[in-house]
């Protein structure tokens, strides 16, 4: 069952150092309320598994928005994404040296990381298949034929923690996301050692009825108050 | 014509590909723009690869969007009565299962074999590929839409000179010159902007043209 803490817990568990995959998407439902901790946290040197670096800007005015503001306070050594174009500061980081960045197929990058959280020891996918991904032997394994097509055979993808942002979460920590906010979180809460959801409701057991929860309460580690919107 | 022009010429051509009924991705830019190109009896289903099946514009300024529904260029949109969201997962196993009819997207580069190049340029631009690359491989038909030059430097070449998006992907390239079809004897140009002749298309690109018999305008 799913331990609830505060923010200032969550993110005293974080080692520098740590692998975390961030759920969300060019910053929608980036995990904010822990992010923005950990920004402040003065620990860095992640790699950071998430599609994108975010972007500068955020909706309600932030000038960082959710992972952009890792990226800006250069605590990032290593991002895993498929998409960085909307944040400039991670091709400046990347070309200065000081920030790592490998690029995945988005299609890739979601089934990996559900390959590595279902004990699966990699992904055929034709994607990728005659570019330079087929070089980037951390993540692509090899090239296989089958029946006379061409796939690329990538790795399962683990991190040491996920971070991911529900809609509602109950008290035993089955979550229900809303609208676009899904994508990579069902994946995520499978492949990582500690799962932290950051709960926008906190709702009764119940409440979300069986059939409607997206990501089982038993794989979740801990909750967190995100607060109301 | 003016760059607007040119963008609403290609878009307008682009939007006749779509057939009533057809699931349909669009890249960001032009392709985002064929919705409203759209005759009332061709009504297509909008795919985004961050999960959301029914895509509509969202008309209103809307935090509530913002925050839980954004499209894959990250503008805040609606589903449609009808649509639905999903993870990612599922999102690409429909995108490589060939569960998307069409898929329109720019380019940096095309060449005569279909190759295709629209994810990075080594040490300068870095967007990544985000879907892109799912996208070509799995979509059922693959259009590019661009500008037929850059600068005046041809982008549909002889053979791609970017790191490749994927092999041999395309189907057909939508520009303000003409549309032409990647068949197996090359590059065909099928459909010509009256404003422009055969000899200038091919001037503007690096690729041999095969002149269709059938040569229409491009309207």
């Amino acid at each position: 069952m799913a331990k609830f803490i505060s923010v200032e817990e969550a993110v005293a568990m974080i080692p520098d150092g740590a692998s975390i995959m961030v759920g969300g998407f060019m910053g929608c439902r980036n995990p904010h309320k822990i992010i923005d901790a950990l920004s402040k946290s003065g620990k860095g040197n992640f790699t950071m598994i998430c599609n994108d670096g975010a972007k500068p800007a955020g909706p309600t005015g932030e000038e960082y928005y959710g992972v952009a503001k890792l990226i800006h306070n250069h605590q990032v050594k290593h991002l895993v994404a498929t998409h960085v174009g909307l944040n400039p500061e991670v091709g400046e980081q990347m070309n200065d040296g000081s920030m790592k960045v490998d690029l995945i197929p988005q299609g890739s990058f979601a089934e990996m990381i559900r390959a590595g959280g279902a004990g699966l020891g990699g992904v055929l996918t034709p994607t990728g298949v005659g570019t330079i991904i087929e070089d980037n032997k951390e993540f692509t394994h090899s090239v296989q034929e089958i029946d006379g097509k061409k796939y690329l055979l990538m790795r399962p993808i683990r991190a040491d923690f996920a971070l991911i942002s529900g809609f509602k979460v109950d008290r035993v920590g089955n979550v229900w996301y809303k609208g676009a906010t899904r994508n990579f979180a069902l994946a995520m809460a499978t492949a990582a050692d500690v799962v932290i959801v950051e709960a926008d409701n906190i709702v009764e057991t119940g409440e979300i009825e069986p059939e409607n929860v997206m990501t089982p309460g038993v794989i979740v580690d801990y909750v967190v108050d995100g607060g109301s919107i | 014509m003016d760059k607007e022009n040119i963008k609403s010429y290609i878009v307008a051509r682009a939007a006749k590909e779509l057939k009533d009924g057809d699931v349909v991705n669009l890249g960001i830019g032009m392709p985002t723009m064929i919705p409203s190109f759209l005759p009332e009896n061709v009504r297509v289903t909008v795919q985004a690869e961050n999960g959301l099946m029914g895509v509509v514009p969202c008309t209103e300024e809307s935090l509530e969007h913002s925050l839980y529904s954004v499209d894959a260029g990250a503008t805040p949109v609606k589903v449609a009565p009808g649509g639905c969201y999903f993870d990612s997962t599922v999102s690409f196993g429909l995108i490589r299962g060939g569960h998307v009819d069409v898929t329109v997207l720019g380019a940096l580069e095309v060449d005569e074999k279909g190759n295709l190049s629209n994810w990075i340029i080594p040490g300068k631009k870095l967007p990544g590929m985000g879907g892109a690359m799912d996208l070509v491989v799995g979509a059922k038909k693959v259009i590019v839409t661009m500008e037929h030059t850059q600068k005046g430097e041809p982008k549909i070449l002889k053979n791609c000179r970017l790191p490749l998006t994927a092999l041999n992907c395309v189907d057909l390239i939508i520009t303000e010159m003409g549309v032409i079809e990647v068949t197996e004897e090359g590059l065909k140009l099928v459909e010509i902007n009256p404003e422009y002749t055969p000899e200038q298309v091919q001037k503007a690109t690096e690729a041999r043209l095969i002149i269709s018999e059938n040569l229409k305008p491009m309207v």
